[in-house]
């Protein structure tokens, strides 16, 4: 059952491009719905605990690299605005904007990976890895030992997140490549695009919930 | 350009004693305004606003009942 | 009639290849209809062992660890992989583009993703349940399940991690479907129930089944990595995982409801041949139900150690969410009331599901006020409850939309003479498997035991006596309906002469389902007006 009327080939299901483009974004908000919370709960059992050992995950926290943190911030926060020039290009059919920003979203991605890779590596040199090397010099080991494991926990699951961003994005960087997307085609970057400022999202507030905590006399 | 801004914002907080909440606060405005302008929220459905809003009110359910709980017994 | 000529969704392309990598919503239906079956007789056989075990006071059957791992599988396996999917996967699959005159859902590969995820899932798990065991009960509450259990708790709930994406994706394709792809002329309010109840189901599903997956996700690092989220132990709190768990739990059995609500609303209008009574208070209570079921699951932690401001709030809010339920039951007695009624089988499921229910839903009142939970927790008293909701609910209207479904989705009719006994045998064996149980939890019988003193005993005869007929009493639908798919009559498109866009096309519907897209002037349920003897018009 082939519809002739519309301009734009469309999957058989719908009646015309704009009714799949509709559908591919609210069925991205509707998955972004479940990922807030999926994280949601991550940071709910945070919250609990920062509430029950505020101490604890004070000092835990000091041991969080902060510079290294913002830098990451500004990458990511920087990548979202890549992505959103990108789905500008691919609406006005600028094919080779479009593969330069997604290449740049690319490298910023990989970016934030690499200092993820290095912080971590950091956390298995200072022996501050729960289940795997743990020696925690500080007050209550055992509550600071919470404090790393929900840590690798969150910042862990948020890079794997990342992780199959780059990887949609490579894959899209590819099809621009081949003149895939234009005007009237371009639904997968944007919706792409969103998941991508969710996940960009979610470590705003990572970061100053994990890095930054002082305590206050 | 707002977003350096928004960086500089999370540098302030870095320099002294501050409270849980105006980081929470900066969080949200900064995120709502990843929503708002590269998410492009302002122009989408309400049906759109409704999804999005949904999703943080309902974990806002998850957490205000469940924190109930906590706040109103010792934790060991 | 369905001629040689005629191209329907079953004949369209055989093989397995055309099965298993089909795209086409119709066929996902059935791939989820075989699956589910097999699931549901293997958490019946579990089910079994235990009633045989419970026939005496002593353990002479199994011992206390296998009779611990054979609750847990039977918890698993009906839960996750029966209930959960069952009216959303398969009839919801199957009937959601139809019912809203749409050629298929929003994502069909993900609907067939959806599919491979639950098999995927449910292999795994129960192969890592058959292997290692399982027995910490379906709730897999910590420490025993993250510190002390010693069966293969990991494997078991990554299988329900995996299984859990694919009730995501199914939600998610409902949602987006039913906002997206109605028909010319179908605003919400001319929607029929069943999609009504499909739209809700699909919103708690998408709002609740992540939390889980983050629960088990949680304590699976916790069993791993010995560290103390909620191990007390160590420093973390039992209670968050609690609460994270029946974040979803509690929600999950309006998952395991809802659909079945929706059904009841189809069965009852067609077979008294009225417009439902109050059709908005219909709509508006599914999404109250659905919307209020976040609100109460503190009412599992009752006796937890959950602080007594914190139960109060819970047993309050648990009162609320029977309201809408309420309200439903009572609209389907108004909708019979002065109907133009015929008795076939579908409609006799939608009456044991509503009088079942409603025992279901007032002890579930009952269990809801703090003094008396504290009394009955975790006695047979809340088995018997939740088999109430879950078989003589949820699984009648299951069964009764299978039956009312049948000739569109085969093109065949069933035995009808073979359909009623095997109703009145399930509705008889179910009761009287389970009211002893309510009576056994008020004496003191507690749950997830295998031994009891020896006064129960009678009881639990009954209820074994009765599991028994149950048993046989699902055996008889499984021969009757498939041996009709051979030698059933050949159903026209619609043998019940029911409103409603899914008869207006052939049975089986072709692949496309439409020729053209239907046009919807009127809202649904626009039964003609029935004329009394006197000559003048009831119904409405």
């Amino acid at each position: 059952m082939v519809d002739h009327s519309s301009a734009a080939p469309h999957a058989h299901q719908f009646d015309d491009i704009q009714q799949q483009h509709e559908a591919d974004s609210l069925g991205m908000w509707v998955f972004l719905t479940t990922e807030i919370l999926f994280f949601g709960a991550l940071f709910l059992s945070y919250g609990i605990y920062r509430h029950a050992y505020p101490e604890a995950f004070a000092a835990a926290s000091h041991f969080m690299d902060v510079i290294l943190g913002g830098i990451n911030t500004a990458v990511l926060l920087g990548s979202s605005l890549t992505v959103v020039l990108a789905v500008h290009a691919a609406q006005h059919g600028e094919r080779k904007r479009l593969v330069m920003f997604l290449i740049f979203t690319i490298i910023l991605g990989l970016a934030f990976l690499s200092i993820k890779g290095v912080e971590y590596s950091h956390k298995f040199a200072e022996h501050l890895v729960p289940g795997v090397d743990f020696q925690y010099k500080g007050p209550q080991p055992g509550h600071a030992e919470i404090y790393f494991i929900l840590y690798f926990v969150m910042t862990g699951i948020h890079a794997l997140h990342l992780l199959i961003g780059v990887g949609i994005m490579t894959v899209l960087a590819f099809r621009a490549s081949k003149n895939r997307f234009g005007p009237d085609y371009f639904a997968p970057i944007e919706v792409s695009g969103l998941y991508w400022h969710f996940v960009d999202i979610v470590w705003i507030f990572l970061y100053p919930m994990l890095y930054l905590i002082h305590v206050y006399h | 350009m707002a977003l350096l801004v928004l960086t500089i914002s999370v540098a302030y907080i870095d320099l002294g004693p501050y409270n849980v909440i105006i980081a929470l606060v900066i969080a949200a405005i900064k995120a709502s305004l990843v929503a708002y302008f590269f998410m492009h929220i302002r122009t989408s459905s309400r049906l759109t606003w409704t999804v999005a809003i949904g999703g943080f009110f309902w974990l806002f359910i998850l957490f205000s009942l469940t924190f109930s709980d906590f706040l109103s017994r010792p934790i060991y | 009639m369905n001629t040689e000529q005629t191209v329907d969704y079953l004949n369209a392309g055989y093989g397995p290849k055309s099965w298993l990598l089909t795209t086409d919503h119709k066929r996902i239906a059935i791939l989820y209809l075989i699956s589910i079956t097999f699931f549901f007789f293997v958490g019946g056989f579990f089910a079994l062992i235990m009633r045989l075990e419970l026939l005496t006071p002593q353990a002479d059957v199994v011992s206390a660890h296998t009779y611990n791992e054979l609750f847990s599988m039977h918890g698993i396996t009906m839960i996750f992989f029966f209930l959960v999917p069952s009216i959303p996967a398969v009839l919801g699959n199957f009937l959601v583009p139809l019912m809203i005159g749409a050629r298929d859902l929003a994502f069909p590969r993900l609907n067939l993703l959806s599919w491979y995820l639950y098999i995927f899932g449910g292999i795994f798990t129960l192969v890592a349940m058959l292997t290692g065991g399982i027995d910490t009960g379906w709730t897999f509450y910590t420490p025993f399940s993250s510190a002390y259990s010693t069966t293969n708790v990991i494997p078991v709930v990554t299988g329900i991690f995996i299984l859990g994406f694919s009730s995501i994706l199914t939600g998610l394709n409902f949602i987006v479907t039913i906002h997206k792809m109605r028909a010319p002329g179908l605003t919400w309010f001319r929607l029929p129930l069943f999609i009504w109840a499909q739209y809700a189901t699909s919103v708690i599903i998408v709002l609740a089944t992540p939390v889980l997956a983050i629960t088990l996700a949680l304590l699976g690092v916790e069993r791993i990595f010995r560290v103390g989220i909620f191990d007390p132990a160590l420093g973390g709190d039992p209670l968050l995982f609690q609460h994270l768990f029946w974040f979803y739990s509690h929600p999950a059995v309006y998952i395991m409801v809802l659909p079945s609500m929706g059904v009841v609303s189809e069965l009852v209008t067609c077979f008294s041949r009225k417009r439902i009574f109050g059709y908005y208070f219909m709509a508006g209570a599914i999404m109250a139900i659905a919307a209020l079921g976040f609100l109460v699951w503190g009412h599992h932690m009752f006796v937890s150690g959950q602080s007594v401001y914190a139960g109060m709030v819970f047993s309050a809010l648990s009162y609320f969410v029977a309201v809408p339920s309420a309200v439903k039951v009572f609209n389907w007695t108004a909708t019979l009331y002065k109907g133009n009624i015929s008795f076939h089988t579908p409609l006799l499921y939608a009456f044991g599901f509503i009088g079942l229910f409603t025992i279901g839903g007032l002890t579930g009142l009952f269990l809801a006020a703090l003094a008396v939970d504290v009394h009955v927790t975790d006695t047979y008293f809340v088995v018997a409850h939740f088999h109430y909701i879950m078989v003589g609910g949820a699984v009648m209207g299951y069964l009764g939309g299978i039956h009312y479904w049948w000739p569109k989705i085969t093109g065949r009719m069933y035995n009808e003479g073979w359909a009623k006994f095997s109703a009145l045998i399930l509705f008889v064996g179910f009761n009287l498997t389970f009211f002893p149980q309510f009576i056994l939890g008020y004496l003191g019988m507690p749950r997830r035991y295998h031994v009891y003193p020896p006064e129960f005993q009678v009881l639990n005869v009954l209820s074994t006596a009765g599991a028994t007929i149950l048993g046989v009493g699902y055996l008889i639908p499984f021969t009757y309906l498939i041996w009709s798919l051979r030698k059933g009559k050949q159903a026209g498109p619609n043998p019940w002469n029911a409103t409603g866009l899914e008869w207006k096309t052939p049975s089986p519907p072709p692949p496309h389902n439409f020729d053209k897209v239907p046009i919807v002037t009127e809202g649904a349920y626009a039964y003609p007006p029935i004329l009394t003897t006197e000559g003048t018009h009831g119904g409405s």
